[in-house]
């Protein structure tokens, strides 16, 4: 005799569903902590801006978000939108690049892998550019580099602070040496930025890499990082390859910088618009 | 044809032709190619190294000294590679760490202090990707030299010699003057990179050579470098002494140019030149 028993058949009790339409119903709405690895309810998850709520793992974060969270009421003026990238190597791989821009100009909602935004911060202004580490792995072509020269441009002439929150594998391949160039373009700018001794923060997220980390993130008055992001010069995967070993755990994290004195501090991303403004305070009056 | 058997043979096939970019890449990396060290015995006099950064340690994957050049004091910041393999594990296979960079920035900031002009060579298939590297800030100094090397009050004539290896490369590759010799490459990637990425094959890295524009050709005409210096037939490495005075003719020709600049003006002339770099529709 069993121990349960079904009164009825299930197919007569639910409706009959396709396998397509089952996926509908659950996909997106719960998300696997990396962290903990417990189940949160994505909702929850939006709410604290990608932060889990139950270990305080950091989610990456979309720069329409990032911008939402860092300045006043969500409030602020977009710069260069209209800029994209004319393909300078004519360059086709699998697909011909100026169709690959377009396809993530149409998933993304962005032009390219950066928003230069002003707006108030804690009621100062500033220029802010955060990138989007969705639009081609958030790589660094001539759009990021006009973008990024023309908003410290804006500060100086404005008399302004400067944000960037960087999230980028690196310097975009796709534009070749135009590209490389880019972050001697930048780093110019940035000194001038300095000789106009005026503020620029440098916000690394998770993951910041290659050419943009050997260049404007690493350039900041104050360099600061998100909890347990990665941050490098190369990736973890080209060094395990060129020295043939197993990278120590932690490598390249945010914690691991900060042991190294390459970060000045590690801000989790609910305080962080409160430790910049408190930042700024001390750099102007 | 017919073979002894009766039957046509089939003619063989010529030998393919390897893509010109690619041509150009094995021709930097040859083995009997010129070196920083080979090219400054043959253009200047009374070279003198200088060693270390003041913070670390002496990497020998960048030399930096000063020399006579062409009736002038010059300090010259150079990437050198080994030719046994002896002096490629001296030299770490020519990819500096941090302490190279910061070496070669003590040297150029040293040059400056002392208005004098400075060459860089590049020649590096990029800055060292280790532990070590990464944990006494590999990115943070090429950074800063990208930086610092944009506000340099001197003339400042970058030459790429062989190879361009991207970040590694530009982090003594901010000049008033960038010229390259005839078959050496620069690019923001290796092409054996580049491949592995697009198509988990380096086996197409020949394909990715000529898709990166990666040649003195290419590159002049995207307008990132100002000159290409001649070679002798066939490449630098059959005759080094050919090289070595194009080289010296055309770096003389650049500092007589820039010698009548001010301060101010080189510094707002390398700026003006980075500034415009890049190819957008706005």
């Amino acid at each position: 005799m069993s121990w349960f028993k079904r009164d009825k058949p299930t197919d007569e009790k639910l409706p009959k569903l396709e396998d397509s339409q089952r996926k509908v119903r659950t996909e997106g709405l719960w998300q696997k902590c990396e962290g903990c690895r417990q189940i949160i309810w994505k909702k929850d998850l939006e709410v604290n801006w990608n932060v889990c709520t139950k270990c305080g793992h950091h989610f990456r974060l979309d720069a329409p978000a990032r911008i939402k969270l860092l300045l006043d009421e969500g409030v602020f003026e977009t710069h260069d939108h209209c800029l994209t990238s004319s393909d300078p190597l004519h360059f086709v791989d699998s697909k011909p690049y100026s169709e690959r821009l377009k396809a993530f100009q149409a998933s993304t909602g962005l032009s390219d892998a950066v928003i230069a935004a002003s707006g108030r911060l804690d009621g100062r202004t500033v220029q802010v550019c955060v990138m989007d580490i969705r639009f081609i792995g958030g790589s660094m072509g001539s759009v990021v580099g006009e973008k990024i020269a023309r908003a410290i441009e804006r500060s100086i002439g404005g008399h302004m602070p400067l944000v960037i929150v960087s999230a980028s594998g690196g310097a975009r391949m796709q534009e070749g040496a135009v590209s490389l160039m880019q972050m001697a373009k930048i780093s110019a700018a940035l000194m001038r930025m300095d000789e106009a001794h005026l503020p620029y923060i440098s916000v690394l997220t998770d993951p910041t890499t290659g050419g943009v980390t050997a260049s404007y993130a690493m350039l900041g008055d104050l360099n600061i990082a998100e909890p347990g992001a990665l941050i490098g010069f190369a990736g973890p995967r080209v060094i395990e390859q060129t020295i043939r070993q197993k990278l120590p755990e932690g490598f390249q994290r945010s914690e691991f910088l900060l042991k190294h004195g390459m970060l000045d501090a590690i801000v989790p991303r609910l305080e962080m618009k409160q430790y910049i403004s408190r930042a700024l305070k001390f750099f102007m009056a | 044809m017919v073979d002894p058997e009766g039957k046509t043979a089939t003619p063989e096939e010529p030998p393919r032709e390897l893509d010109p970019a690619w041509r150009r890449v094995l021709l930097a990396r040859h083995p009997k190619r010129p070196h920083s060290l080979d090219y400054i015995q043959r253009i200047c006099n009374d070279f003198h190294e200088i060693h270390g950064d003041r913070l670390f340690g002496d990497d020998p994957a960048i030399v930096t000294g000063f020399a006579d050049f062409d009736g002038r004091q010059v300090l010259f910041v150079m990437e050198q590679k080994g030719r046994t393999t002896k002096e490629k594990i001296h030299r770490n296979f020519g990819m500096p760490k941090p302490e190279g960079y910061r070496k070669a920035l003590r040297a150029m900031q040293m040059a400056a202090k002392f208005d004098r002009p400075i060459v860089t060579f590049l020649d590096t298939a990029g800055a060292y990707p280790g532990i070590d590297a990464e944990e006494r800030g590999q990115a943070e100094a090429i950074a800063r030299n990208l930086r610092e090397m944009a506000r340099l009050p001197v003339p400042v004539v970058v030459v790429c010699i062989s190879e361009g290896g991207s970040g590694g490369a530009l982090a003594l590759g901010v000049g008033n003057v960038i010229l390259m010799m005839e078959n050496a490459v620069y690019s923001v990637i290796s092409p054996e990179n580049c491949a592995n990425i697009l198509f988990r094959d380096t086996g197409r890295a020949e394909w990715a050579a000529g898709a990166l524009k990666l040649t003195a050709e290419d590159l002049n005409a995207l307008g990132m470098i100002d000159e290409i210096i001649p070679e002798p037939p066939g490449g630098a490495q059959d005759d080094w002494d050919t090289a070595a005075a194009n080289l010296r003719l055309h770096l003389a020709g650049r500092f007589r140019e820039l010698s009548i600049m001010s301060a101010d003006q080189l510094v707002e002339h390398r700026y003006a030149k980075f500034r415009k770099m890049g190819n957008f529709f706005a």
